[in-house]
């Protein structure tokens, strides 16, 4: 009888189809109308019970009652619901008439809740659905040292740098820069056709004419800071000789006028030119040229 | 030296034994049984290939010097980049083909300077933080780009919009798990679509040692080593972002840089310190990208005509050899 069952499985003894959590206890059984532990819910303890059960999308109904309950195979009884809301709850109705009242409400409620969530699938296959694609995890490990192989071989700045002075070399940045050797020697080529020993002779002038062009670059230099003023919109960076003090007078400029433009570079970079012995070494000449 | 060997297995763990003593040639380390003496004896053993190495390579080093000048020149050493399977698709500068190719695909209108690249960048469903500002970052790059979040829209049905709106090309950035793993780049009038895999990307506080933000000035592009006729349609298309003049005064330069099939991006500021030296630093987002499809129309997944799919049974099988 359905109290035995119940005061054995329910209370005291094991029921495998029950899950106790912190604060309730729900009910595993796949026929169980509400989903808890209860009395009036249980399945096994009610001789007749009813649920609504949903299989590829139409809904059931289950209902089990005390006549065949020495039958197993032809314990529950299976109804089709009908597609339309209305007349489902109608057909569970004239199915569970005469029935306890708390069965016919829970089993409402329960095709209510199936039919919003069927709606829901519906509603969302018709959207984008999202691929799983699984990760292979060798694959993924192979890909990532390969990838960082790669990235140690390609030696970007490297690259990068040499591209950017090619470029620089064959002219592409028209009058920006003023390097005077480059100028020097562009100027060179173009009056001379195609020999290198002329180039070879060139170069040795060019070790001559360093102070010369030393001296010519100072002076250059003054006037575009001095007069003309468009010119320091471009950003013109001076010749390799840098001096000094001409170049903390331009990066004070520069600060003051451009704040976004020339980039604040970090310390190891402002420090370069500093720590250089090169242009200390140049620097002397040209000031010892100046004060004579 | 058999009976140095003999020896030895007794001293066990002792102090090692005098130079002299070695190895009989049918004997092997790993025939003894004791885990201990096994292990002393395979540490002997490698001692003494050091040694003989150490001893060929002075060997080499004083024939070297001996000869002086006419000794032979060093041999190089073998890479990747060397090794590499011939690809029959790269492509040679002057190939008239090629260059006929160019003139008539669907990037030709924009190398003629007829249209204006406006980029649409976007990504899947409901981005994460840092995919959103990983968008952000890209925009500041590339010139003329717009950030749109998708709430849910079909890209099959917004490509006509963007068509209607004169975008140039379309950027989809895929994410999972709260960082981006994918990019598709899509060329709008009916241009082919790439879909890329991403990884390590670093946004731009992750970076070290940067600069200030990128202005608003069109960088310059970069694109080194796209050698075959795949690699060449990729480098176009990622030329095709960036409008056609670039504005030396803002001395920013965005390089896409292809090795063994993985494509880097960086964002950097140079200064050319003197005519030999530049120094370049660092801004900007950077991202890896390795190819996975190529198709030809525009983004549609079912019915798209593929030109070119990574199949890792076929494609994976040589170590030297790539395809970009």
């Amino acid at each position: 009888s359905p109290q035995v069952v119940w005061s054995m499985l329910g209370n005291r003894q094991f029921c495998s189809y029950k899950m106790t959590t912190k604060t309730q206890n729900f009910c595993r059984n796949e026929y169980n109308l509400t989903g808890l532990c209860n009395r009036s819910s249980c399945p096994l303890a009610n001789s007749q019970y009813a649920t609504v059960r949903e299989e590829k999308g139409r809904c059931y109904l289950y209902m089990k009652t005390i006549e065949r309950a020495a039958f197993p195979r032809r314990l529950w009884e299976r109804v089709l619901l009908s597609k339309n809301y209305e007349k489902a709850l109608e057909e569970i109705d004239e199915n569970l008439i005469y029935w306890p009242r708390f069965i016919r409400h829970k089993c409402k409620q329960r095709f209510t809740k199936i039919t919003q969530y069927l709606i829901r699938i519906r509603k969302l296959t018709l959207k984008r659905q999202r691929k799983l694609v699984p990760l292979r995890r060798k694959i993924e490990r192979r890909e990532n040292r390969r990838e960082e192989k790669a990235l140690i071989a390609a030696q970007l700045d490297n690259a990068i740098e040499k591209e950017l002075l090619e470029r620089l070399k064959q002219d592409t940045y028209g009058d920006i820069y003023n390097f005077p050797i480059h100028a020097f020697d562009k100027a060179l080529q173009q009056q001379d056709a195609e020999s290198e020993s002329d180039s070879d002779a060139e170069r040795e002038e060019d070790d001559d004419d360093d102070e010369d062009v030393d001296k010519r670059e100072f002076v250059e230099a003054e006037d575009s800071e001095l007069s003309d003023f468009e010119d320091m919109d471009k950003l013109e960076t001076s010749s390799e000789e840098e001096q000094e003090e001409e170049e903390e007078v331009e990066k004070k400029a520069s600060h003051s006028k451009w704040k976004g433009k020339m980039p604040l570079k970090g310390p190891a970079r402002r420090k370069r030119p500093y720590i250089e012995i090169e242009y200390e070494q140049e620097t002397e000449p040209s000031t010892k040229t100046k004060a004579a | 030296a058999g009976e140095g060997s003999a020896a030895v297995p007794g001293d066990g763990a002792g102090p090692p034994a005098p130079e002299r003593v070695l190895f009989p040639p049918t004997f092997s380390v790993s025939e003894i049984k004791n885990k201990q003496r096994r292990h002393f004896m395979f540490l002997r053993w490698k001692q003494q290939q050091r040694k003989e190495k150490l001893a060929l390579k002075k060997k080499r080093r004083k024939e070297r010097e001996a000869l002086g000048d006419k000794a032979p020149p060093k041999p190089i050493p073998k890479t990747i980049e060397n090794q590499r399977v011939y690809d029959e698709t790269t492509v040679d500068p002057n190939d008239e083909e090629v260059a006929f190719d160019e003139a008539t695909d669907e990037f030709a209108p924009y190398f003629n300077r007829q249209t204006v690249p406006k980029i649409l960048i976007t990504t899947s469903d409901r981005p994460r933080g840092r995919t959103v500002r990983f968008c952000e970052q890209l925009a500041t790059v590339i010139p003329n780009s717009h950030v749109y979040y998708r709430r849910g829209l079909a890209l099959k049905r917004i490509i006509p919009q963007c068509i209607a709106r004169d975008f140039t090309d379309l950027i989809v950035i895929n994410e999972d798990r709260k960082i981006p793993n994918g990019l598709v780049l899509s060329h709008l009038p009916d241009g082919p679509t790439a879909h890329f895999r991403m990884s390590s990307v670093r946004l731009r506080k992750e970076i070290k040692r940067k600069g200030k933000e990128p202005t608003e000035h069109v960088p310059e592009v970069i694109l080194n080593n796209f050698t075959t006729r795949l690699g060449h349609s990729i480098g176009r298309m990622f030329a095709a972002l960036f409008p056609h003049n670039p504005q030396f005064i803002g001395r920013q330069v965005a390089t896409f840089h292809n090795q063994r099939d993985y494509i880097f991006f960086r964002f950097h500021r140079y200064i050319f310190k003197s005519e030999k030296k530049v120094g370049i630093q660092e801004l900007g987002p950077r991202f890896t990208l390795k190819l996975r499809s190529l198709q030809k129309g525009t983004f549609d997944s079912k019915f798209g005509e593929y030109e070119w799919i990574h199949k890792r049974r076929e494609m994976d099988t040589s170590r030297r050899k790539f395809h970009l």
